[in-house]
């Protein structure tokens, strides 16, 4: 059997991990059960990990993705590592706002604030 | 005698409305979400409305297929929907036994900002206009009315 094909693009830069989207809306629940294994992978193999999660592709999010963020934020909390999301547009940002969220998540206008702020 | 844990204020399906009886697959979603954007593009509906819309829409069909159906395999929904140019309305309703929705807990406060699930029916109320689950609790009607000039 075949492994899925990868939602995400990942690369490392700076010993930080950035990760951005392939799919434009983020809605498929399947599709965002994938998400959530495959940056908990990430997660899992670096003692400290330091992610960027770049939306800069992303047109729609439910509150499922929202769900997957907070359970990837719980993980890198729990190893004091550090996530940063970025390049959020305007009208996500505001599903943001409205859930609170924005208080819960580091977030940065563009990936190179973000990546910036790290510690 | 209503529950008055419910919401309704008797929105009922418009005569005109679109009514569909469809399973769990993605594609069938997909097509009657997309139907429904056409629609608001030919009524003049724009980018903000076609956001809540997607947005309202995802959340009550993922609720349906979700807490409603229990994800069983042969769970089936109904859609009923309707577009002119002042308003959209949606009608969704799952097999299950409805839930009460003032039994939700606040996503939004601070002690519950790390629970990854129950922000569908804050989204929903966020973005449509009106937002109604009568008794037993296994509809949501979703409207959203076009903002007069």
């Amino acid at each position: 059997m075949t492994a899925p094909e990868s939602r995400l693009r990942i690369r490392k830069q700076d010993q930080v991990t950035i990760v951005e989207f392939v799919d434009r809306n983020i809605l498929d629940e399947g599709n965002i059960a994938q998400i959530g294994e495959e940056i908990g992978a990430i997660v899992n193999e670096d003692p400290s990990p330091k992610l960027l999660i770049s939306f800069a592709n992303v047109d729609h999010l439910s509150s499922a993705a929202l769900g997957a963020l907070i359970t990837i934020n719980s993980k890198i909390k729990g190893k004091d590592g550090q996530l940063r999301l970025a390049d959020i547009n305007d009208q996500i940002i505001e599903v943001f706002r409205i859930t609170r969220l924005d208080r819960l998540f580091q977030i940065q206008p563009t990936a190179r604030e973000a990546l910036a702020s790290f510690a | 005698m209503g529950n008055p844990q419910h919401e309704s204020t008797g929105v009922s399906d418009p005569p005109n409305a679109v009514v569909v009886s469809i399973s769990h697959e993605r594609t069938a979603i997909e097509q009657i979400c997309q139907s429904i954007e056409s629609a608001m593009s030919r009524h003049g509906h724009g980018e903000a409305a076609r956001f809540a819309t997607r947005l309202a829409w995802e959340e009550a069909i993922s609720n349906a297929i979700h807490h409603g159906n229990k994800n069983r395999a042969d769970g089936r929904i109904e859609i009923a929907w309707h577009v002119d140019a002042t308003r959209i309305f949606i009608r969704i309703t799952d097999e299950g036994a409805g839930f009460d929705p003032t039994a939700i807990i606040d996503p939004t406060l601070d002690e519950n900002l790390e629970c990854p699930s129950g922000r569908g029916l804050l989204l929903m109320r966020a973005y449509m206009t009106r937002v109604e689950i009568p008794e037993p609790g296994n509809t949501v009607r979703l409207v959203l009315e076009k903002p007069q000039p």
